[in-house]
């Protein structure tokens, strides 16, 4: 197929960006959105110009690196990673428009690439356990119930891209804390900080410049791991216990 | 590292969530207190001076509606400057559109800010109307608010003023509700229908309780 892609081209992080129009043409149906990016890219480079920056890695859904709001929508139509998009979900003579994820606490380092580094401190704040390291001990020396066990595999789901944020009116980043802090607080290895953790992740995110939850539910939507919005409520639910408990 | 409750967007929010409750059981209150109209001139002014002696004897008279009437002006400006800083912040946090626009979230969700500050105003017009007479139509008579509530509504600005209102209130309750059980850690998956239809059907009764009064004017029902 041939498409019209509208792509954010910006130099760096200081430069003004603009969308660019470029045509692609022989897209099979059966090319990843990131194979139909490549193929731009290489019609760029033979042209001698530079060509789209876009991150990603795995390319298989689990690593969190791909991040493109396509059409408006956070890794594009389909519930899953940009990655596993494929352009079966677009047809001949489209136009599509590719555009970084926003938000001040994300900003734009070149083309569709963003800095998600606030992620990773939202983490040092307090997604941890602190745990003996060693050799891996028995799974069964810690018995967590069945209940508790789902819960903390469905948290554990979130693998961090940020489409939560891209996808929210207020850039807010609560999807994603919450389902790093439901995971552990939920389980015993993660009892020790279980008011700490809630209490510093929540201060971190805030001080990153994210924003606050207005319930609108764009997050959950645009998840690709279904990680769901009552992962915020137990998250609020979690700082209130904790905000009871700890005097500080 | 960790901040205070009013430092945290988390526990601005809890603040909001309190504060609107309140505010809401004192709507349903009123919304019931408002429909003693329909049963006269005679019933409603009663009611309305009884407002004024209720606690009594251990609360002198007026004590207990002042004592109302503060709880209610701290909910409201706790919940306003709660509301707007989390709104500075959320708009700070997403400085730049994207290109390609998409309709999102629903109605009663995306108009929480522009009903917040209808209802802001409303409060200000409606106090001075009729508790303060100030803007009231007509000679205001402190002691007779059956007669005052028939002049508001026998005008075609008070009329408005007050249905723009009330359907703000109704959308406003009907993501609000909602929203300050999940802010409070009330919300849960087995709960969230039953949530959305409490929430849907408060709004639904609070607007239509407050909407009869003037309706009742305009038809001659109360006159
Ligand atoms: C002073 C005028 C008011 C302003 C400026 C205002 C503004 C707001 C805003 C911006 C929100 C957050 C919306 C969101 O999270 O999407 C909100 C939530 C809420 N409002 Fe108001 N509002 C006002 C009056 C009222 C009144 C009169 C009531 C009572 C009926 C009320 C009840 C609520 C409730 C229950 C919430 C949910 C709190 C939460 O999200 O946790 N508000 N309000
Ligand atoms: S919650 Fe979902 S959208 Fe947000 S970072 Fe995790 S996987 Fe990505
Ligand atoms: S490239 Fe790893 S999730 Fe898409």
């Amino acid at each position: 197929m041939k498409l019209t892609l509208r792509v954010w081209r910006q130099k760096n992080a200081d430069a003004d960006g603009a969308m660019s129009t470029y045509e692609v043409d022989g897209i099979s149906s059966d090319m990843s959105f990131l194979e139909m990016l490549d193929t731009l890219n290489e019609e760029l480079i033979l042209r001698g110009e530079d060509p789209v920056a876009f991150d990603h890695d795995c390319r298989e859904g689990i690593c969190g690196a791909c991040s493109l709001v396509i059409n408006g929508d956070a890794h594009g139509p389909e519930r899953t990673t940009t990655c596993q998009l494929h352009m079966r979900s677009f047809k001949d003579g489209d136009t599509i428009d590719i555009e970084p994820w926003r938000a001040s606490a994300f900003p734009v380092i070149k083309d569709l690439v963003v800095d998600r580094s606030a992620f990773d401190r939202i983490i040092q704040a307090g997604g941890y356990i602190t745990a003996p390291t060693g050799a891996a001990p028995e799974a069964h020396a810690t018995p967590v119930p069945k209940p508790d066990a789902d819960f903390a595999f469905e948290h554990a789901e979130c693998i961090g891209c940020g489409a939560c944020v891209a996808a929210c009116p207020n850039g807010a980043a609560m999807l994603f804390t919450s389902a790093k802090i439901n995971h552990l607080n939920v389980l015993p290895q993660g009892a020790p900080e279980r008011e700490t953790r809630v209490l510093d992740m929540v201060a971190q995110m805030d001080d990153e410049g994210f924003g606050g939850c207005t319930l609108t539910g764009e997050c959950a939507t645009a998840c690709p791991k279904g990680i769901p919005l009552v992962s915020i409520t137990s998250m609020n639910k979690e700082w209130l216990r904790a905000t009871r408990k700890v005097k500080r | 590292m960790a901040r205070t409750v009013w430092d945290s967007s988390v526990g601005k929010k809890t603040v909001m969530a309190v504060s609107g409750l309140i505010m809401l059981s004192y709507l349903v209150v009123h919304m019931m207190g408002n429909l003693k109209i329909f049963f006269g001139a005679g019933e409603f002014n009663e009611y309305a001076h009884w407002l004024r002696t209720v606690g009594e004897p251990f609360m002198h008279y007026e004590w207990t509606l002042w004592l109302v009437r503060i709880v209610l002006v701290v909910a409201v400006v706790a919940h306003g400057v709660s509301a707007y800083q989390l709104s500075r912040r959320d708009i700070k946090a997403r400085p730049s559109k994207y290109v390609h626009k998409k309709p999102r979230a629903s109605y009663a969700t995306r108009t929480m800010r522009w009903g917040g500050i209808i209802l802001a105003l409303f409060i200000v017009w409606h106090i001075l109307d009729l508790t303060t007479g100030t803007v009231h139509s007509g000679g205001f008579q402190e002691g007779r608010p059956y007669q005052n509530v028939v002049d508001t509504f026998s005008t075609w600005y008070g009329n408005v003023i007050y249905i723009v209102a009330v359907l703000a209130v109704g959308m406003h309750i009907r993501h609000g509700f909602w929203s300050a059980a999940q802010t409070l850690g009330a919300g849960s998956r087995t709960r969230d229908r039953a949530l959305k239809t409490v929430a849907n059907v408060l709004a639904l009764l609070l607007t239509c309780g407050f909407l009869a009064v003037p309706v009742g004017v305009m038809t001659g029902v109360v006159s």
